[in-house]
């Protein structure tokens, strides 16, 4: 089946919906920011996991009589079995062995401990590099996409491509879901499937562009809609086998790699409404303006660039 | 037409042999590859070299071999230690018992210096110490001494007839460790130690000196430890996870694409199981979030799959026989897989030239699945497809998910 649903004549509602989302991203970064984990705050982080649920209250207040009087523990696991809680600054293993040994007095079990002391010079580094490289990356993928479809298509998917990243830093900011550098690789994962996902459906309206040849705006309009809706049960069967994964390691897989699956679910729902809602709907409007233009100044170039 | 068997069994051979392969393969080849800290659990330094010293690639190499040969001591089997940037060193320890000892042990630069009375002036250095020079023994009170033997006996010579009856106290790093007072020159090439407290602390020295310094003073910027219980935990977790989620998608396949769903499963498990096989080839340290980008990683393998299956679908809509819908739609399909592929790879290509070591990791991840998603997704699923459709036994557009009344007449 192939679906019939108007998305180009809905577009400045799309529009309106990117702005306002990455509007409220920017007011939220603003106010908020980003809850910046351990990767990027000098410290030290410690994971006790416990076999049986904690008491909060009872492990803070232990902390706080050792001396870690803002300890911002916080419990994680299946069954919240896990203390986590991040010392600003970085500390020696006795302090660790003292902190082991009274929870050990005060809960009657043996905890497992997980120590990760950070200097955030080196994850300010590695989110640098990437920044960086994601940059270049997009003048590649511009170079390529101009050259093999037409660099409306690359400026397009471009745009998509920052969108998405923009989305799931506003939605981490917002919901105050902590940032490491597995996020910075959630993003880079996002950045290369927008692309793929956006240059699916701009394949499409390039073969339906040969084959109709569209001459006003109305049959521009057609193919676009029936490019994404020949594309459209394919984008969905996507994200639903993705979300499946997506799902089972925010569920089962455990505290650390639930937010990285989060990072990757939010961002490939953004990847897929951006190629449809945002990178289709800004070519079609800016090849009609050419298409126009053309009209008027017939030798400048030709219909499709390829 | 008549079905033609011999597809058929060709098909069956081949999937076959596949399963036969993986059956036997993976579990050596999942016991070989090499899993990071947070699965097996140890512990990770990063050291940075102190400002205000020269550095330079040969420098940081003398470092990281000195550093190498001190984990030798510790016993661990396989260390990892790699130089990053222009000023660092990585130190990787996996399942090391005493971590605080091993955090010591790697810390210290141990440059063993003999200085003038003053302790200002250095007169030796622990590079004048011969190999494997130093000893454990014990002195006449059975107390245990670090007797040093040195590489040139004349320059010990000299230097011990200049300082008759002055101290020329012996310094590690900072510390001094002991001041023995010269009472004649001494010919022999060897000096001595004192003044450690047990056995153990001399031992150690020992090794210390022996496995030569660290020619730079480094500081550590980072740290990392897991217990091997806690990565046991996280890995088992994970594992489930993903086969959990590998079910779902399986069945989601299947249900929705029927026969093409099957070959698309399939090819999907070849798929994971080549993605492992090039892990261990390439020695990629497999991480929890590298588990979990395998796992997401299927999900998207299968989009060059369902890519194929709907352009198959609607070429069998407007009519097509099924043979020539298969070949219609996967010819089309590929030039659209192609495209999408190729933007990945070039990001995954520019993240790797320009990223630093961790996403260089990462980006070496992404090309390999792509890479071999296009060898399973399009090679392996369209070869099952056509020696299933030229076997002219799939005739029924049903097992393509197509009713018959959505299909136009041509």
């Amino acid at each position: 089946m192939t679906y019939k649903i108007d998305f180009v004549n809905r577009r400045k509602i799309f529009f309106l919906i990117s702005v306002l989302t990455i509007l409220v991203g920017i007011i939220s970064y603003a106010f908020q920011g980003l809850n910046l984990g351990i990767d990027f705050v000098s410290g030290t982080r410690l994971d006790f996991r416990f076999e049986k649920t904690i008491d909060l209250e009872k492990a803070t207040k232990a902390l706080d009589e050792l001396g870690y009087d803002n300890p911002n523990a916080r419990l994680g696991g299946d069954t919240n079995n896990i203390l986590i809680f991040r010392i600003n600054e970085k500390i020696e293993k006795k302090q660790v062995d003292q902190i082991t040994e009274r929870l050990k007095q005060i809960f009657g079990m043996t905890p497992h401990v997980q120590e990760q002391t950070v200097d955030p010079i080196i994850g300010k580094e590695i989110a640098q590099s990437a920044f960086y490289a994601m940059l270049i990356a997009s003048v590649g993928i511009i170079i390529y996409v101009a050259l093999r479809f037409e660099y409306r298509f690359a400026v397009a998917a471009v745009i998509a491509l920052i969108y998405d990243a923009l989305f799931i830093i506003s939605v981490f900011s917002l919901l105050q879901l902590e940032v490491d550098l597995t996020f910075v690789a959630a993003i880079l994962t996002i950045v290369g499937y927008s692309v793929n996902d956006t240059i699916v459906i701009f394949d499409r309206i390039r073969e339906n562009m040969e084959m109709k040849k569209p001459k006003t705006w109305d049959e521009l309009v057609e193919v676009v809609n029936s490019s994404i809706g020949q594309t459209l049960v394919r984008s969905i069967n996507t994200v639903v086998t993705v979300i499946f994964g997506a799902l089972a390691l925010s569920i089962l897989g455990g505290e650390s790699i639930r937010n990285f699956s989060l990072a990757l679910l939010f961002g490939l729902l953004s990847g897929a409404y951006s190629s449809i809602c945002i990178a289709s709907q800004i070519w079609v409007g800016w090849k009609w303006k050419s298409m126009q233009k053309e009209r008027e100044n017939p030798r400048k170039e030709p219909a499709v660039s390829e | 037409m008549k079905p033609r068997k011999s597809k058929f069994v060709l098909f069956i051979v081949l999937v076959v042999a596949i399963f036969a392969i993986i059956a036997t393969t993976s579990t050596s080849i999942l016991k070989g590859i090499t899993l990071g800290l947070d699965l097996q659990g140890g512990f990770e330094v990063l050291y940075e070299a102190a400002p205000g010293q020269k550095v330079n690639a040969s420098i940081l190499s003398d470092a990281s071999k000195a550093i190498n040969k001190r984990i030798n001591v510790l016993g661990v089997s396989e260390p990892d230690i790699s130089i990053e940037g222009n000023n660092r060193i990585r130190v990787q320890l996996a399942g090391v018992k005493d971590q605080k000892k091993a955090r010591e042990l790697l810390g210290k630069q141990a440059e063993l210096t003999f200085r003038d009375p003053t302790g200002k002036k250095i007169l030796m250095n622990g590079r004048d110490l011969a190999e494997d020079g130093a000893k454990l023994e014990y002195d006449q009170a059975n107390q245990p001494v670090v007797s040093l033997k040195l590489k040139d006996a004349k320059k010990f010579a000299d230097i011990t007839s200049k300082y008759i009856s002055q101290p020329i106290p012996i310094y590690l790093d900072d510390q001094q460790l002991s001041a023995p007072v010269v009472q004649e020159k001494i010919t022999g090439g060897t000096a001595q130690i004192t003044g450690q407290r047990t056995v153990e602390e001399a031992q150690e020295l020992v090794e210390l000196l022996n496995a030569g310094a660290v020619p730079i003073k480094l500081i550590e910027k980072q740290s990392y430890a897991v217990d091997a219980s806690l990565g046991e935990k996280s890995l088992q977790d994970s594992v489930e996870a993903g086969l959990l989620a590998v079910l779902a998608i399986f069945i989601f396949v299947i249900g929705y694409y029927r026969l093409p769903g099957l070959i698309a499963v399939i090819t999907l498990i070849a798929y994971s199981y080549l993605v492992l096989l090039t892990f261990y080839v390439l020695n990629v340290t497999l991480t929890l979030p590298g588990i979990a980008a395998f796992i997401l990683g299927i999900g998207m393998a299968v989009d060059a799959n369902i890519i194929t299956n709907e352009r198959i679908k609607e070429e069998i809509r407007v009519g097509r026989s099924i043979p020539a819908a298969v070949r219609a739609g996967s010819k089309r399909s590929f030039l659209t897989i192609f495209d999408a592929n190729i933007t990945t790879v070039i990001a995954a290509v520019v993240l790797f030239i320009f990223g630093s070591a961790g996403v260089k990791g990462f980006s070496v991840s992404l090309i390999a699945g792509i890479l071999v998603s296009f060898v399973t997704a399009i090679g392996l699923s369209r070869l099952l497809m056509h020696l299933l459709v030229r076997s002219n036994m799939v005739k029924r557009p049903a097992l393509f998910c197509v009713r018959e009344d959505e299909i136009s007449d041509l």
